[in-house]
């Protein structure tokens, strides 16, 4: 019985995780021009070179991986309460739990998997 | 044991919307609502388009170049907009929500002072925060790039 | 002198042993400053439409029972004044979020049966003191405070037919049933959160509520029952996390011990009831 309020309360943890880290994913990513944090190798942050320097760091493996977490957890519990507050019938409702639990799974798997990945290969290059 | 006789009047995703009649907050939680599924969209698309980087450079590269162009910058602005937008509401809604910004009870007193009324501040200041963001992500998006 | 003054009501009107959907009626009565949206029903119903059937009690804002959507927002009738509305047109509707039996009548019972579930009362272990009090309980001023706002509730129903949430979901349990069980959550002298607990962090909890704050825009007494579910959410928030320091229920107030009366006192009269 006290799933409700054990999933809302991470919910909020996760949020709170997410704005840290997507913070500076987004400062790095966006705000480059006029920050200049975390791109070594110069031009745009999406450039392979800088892409090869944030795979060979562990802190950045480590913290896309709990990102990524984090944020998949955060935002497919945020759908599943939209979808809930619509009223479908209950069996419904399971189902989308399930559907959504098995979604993010799935896509957590393949984020960290590309995460560890690109890391062997950024530090193997 | 919640049925009721009558004629059903719920106002549905009405309510949701509102019409008008309705506060700044209530359109704050609308927009809260589409941003973080607009976000969640692009997220698990992203996640299957950076992961490429995992495999070679050169599909890297193949990803990266499918999604350049103005669409897609614009596209990425809206994002950028969005996560601004549900961050700073979220900053607001988790001070709200764990009871920070709300106010100790107090005799309620006509006109009554609301919850409502002493988070207002905190409301103005957090989309003031997600504008200055938004004119700092479109300078580096538009201007400087 | 003034020529008299008209304004128009329009009213969903709907009879379920007539009217196969409910529909709007137009209505032009005589206005005077100082009417409120009650009073105009009254009059809608002497000139025009006997029939029109609505709830009202106490005509000034303290039985709950005249909560109708007044021009697109919930509000009691006999609380509104006519000219607050700045127009001639009073748009009067039942309360939505709610079925309705007959025009303007909503079925709360819903909302009173959520609300009797999450216990509104105070619960204690000292039954027999609970069943035939010999005292009063310790209960300071501040520790009024931290409850009194949340006791005004007169279960109008505006809340709930503001709250963008229960506009969707019926299992939601709504402001008011929220707000009075946080109501005795802070009231010193209850001793049942853990008993509440149970039900709040199941789906009947404060999760659905993400603050769009309507339901303290539109109470008519200031309870602000969006101030008393952040409030609860803290709270079981703190508990599930095993951080809520737990206080006992205030306790009696015995009356010293060894006090007599004073020399030349004299004794009361009899009581003659």
């Amino acid at each position: 019985m006290m799933r409700d309020a054990k999933l809302w309360t991470w919910h909020v943890l996760a949020g709170v995780v997410i704005l840290v880290f997507l913070g500076l994913h987004m400062a790095i990513m966006h705000m480059d021009a006029i920050l200049g944090i975390f791109n070594p190798a110069g031009g745009h942050p999406v450039d392979w070179g800088n892409v090869v320097e944030r795979g060979k760091s562990v802190f950045f493996t480590v913290t896309y991986v709990i990102l990524l977490g984090a944020a998949l957890f955060h935002g497919l519990y945020g759908l599943r309460n939209i979808l809930l507050e619509l009223n479908p019938p209950d069996w419904l409702g399971k189902a989308i739990g399930i559907v959504l639990l098995l979604v993010g799974l799935g896509f957590f798997a393949l984020g960290a998997w590309a995460a560890v990945a690109a890391h062997t290969l950024a530090t193997s290059l | 044991m919640l049925e009721s006789k009558g004629r059903p009047n719920r106002l549905g995703l009405w309510g949701w919307l509102g019409g008008g009649r309705w506060g700044y907050e209530r359109y704050l939680y609308t927009l809260h609502r589409l941003t973080g599924l607009g976000l969640l969209a692009y997220f698990l698309l992203h996640i299957i388009v950076t992961s490429s980087r995992a495999i070679s450079p050169e599909a890297w590269k193949a990803a990266m170049d499918r999604v350049t162009g103005p669409l897609f910058t614009v596209g990425e602005y809206l994002v950028f907009a969005a996560f601004a937008f549900h961050a700073a509401n979220g900053i607001r809604l988790v001070l709200i929500e764990l009871g920070w910004a709300v106010g100790k009870p107090i005799e309620p007193v006509f006109p009554y002072r609301t919850s409502v009324d002493v988070q207002r501040p905190l409301a103005i200041g957090a989309m003031i925060l997600a504008a200055i963001v938004m004119v700092l992500g479109g300078l580096d998006f538009f201007v400087l790039h | 002198m003034s020529e008299t003054k008209e304004v128009t009501y329009r009213v969903r009107e709907f009879d379920p042993n007539r009217d196969a959907a409910p529909h709007w009626e137009e209505y032009r009565i005589p206005y005077a400053p100082g009417m409120t949206v009650l009073d105009g029903l009254w009059k809608v119903k002497e000139l025009h439409a006997p029939g029109l059937a609505w709830r009202s009690s106490c005509r000034m804002g303290v039985c709950g029972s005249c909560g109708m959507l007044i021009n697109g927002k919930p509000g009691l009738a006999c609380n509104t004044q006519i000219s607050e509305l700045a127009t001639d047109v009073v748009a009067v509707a039942p309360l939505p979020n709610f079925a309705t039996i007959r025009d303007l009548v909503p079925d709360l019972r819903p909302m009173i049966e959520r609300h009797r579930e999450l216990m509104p009362w105070i619960v204690r272990d000292d039954v027999g003191e609970r069943e035939n009090p010999t005292a009063e309980f310790w209960q300071s001023p501040e520790e009024l405070e931290h409850y009194l706002q949340f006791s005004y509730c007169i279960k109008c129903g505006c809340c709930m037919a503001a709250c963008p949430t229960y506009a969707t979901d019926p299992r939601y349990s709504g402001p008011m049933p929220l707000a009075q069980a946080q109501r005795y959550n802070a009231d010193s002298r209850d001793g049942g959160f853990a008993a509440r607990r149970e039900l709040l962090f199941s789906e009947k909890g404060p999760w659905r509520c993400h603050y769009a704050g309507e339901c303290s825009r539109v109470c008519p007494k200031g309870v602000d029952p969006a101030k008393a579910i952040q409030l609860m959410k803290r709270e079981l928030v703190l508990s599930y996390l095993r951080l809520r320091k737990t206080k006992c229920p205030s306790q009696l107030a015995k009356k010293p011990a060894g006090i007599g009366r004073r020399e030349g006192i004299p004794e009361a009269p009899a009581p003659t009831v």
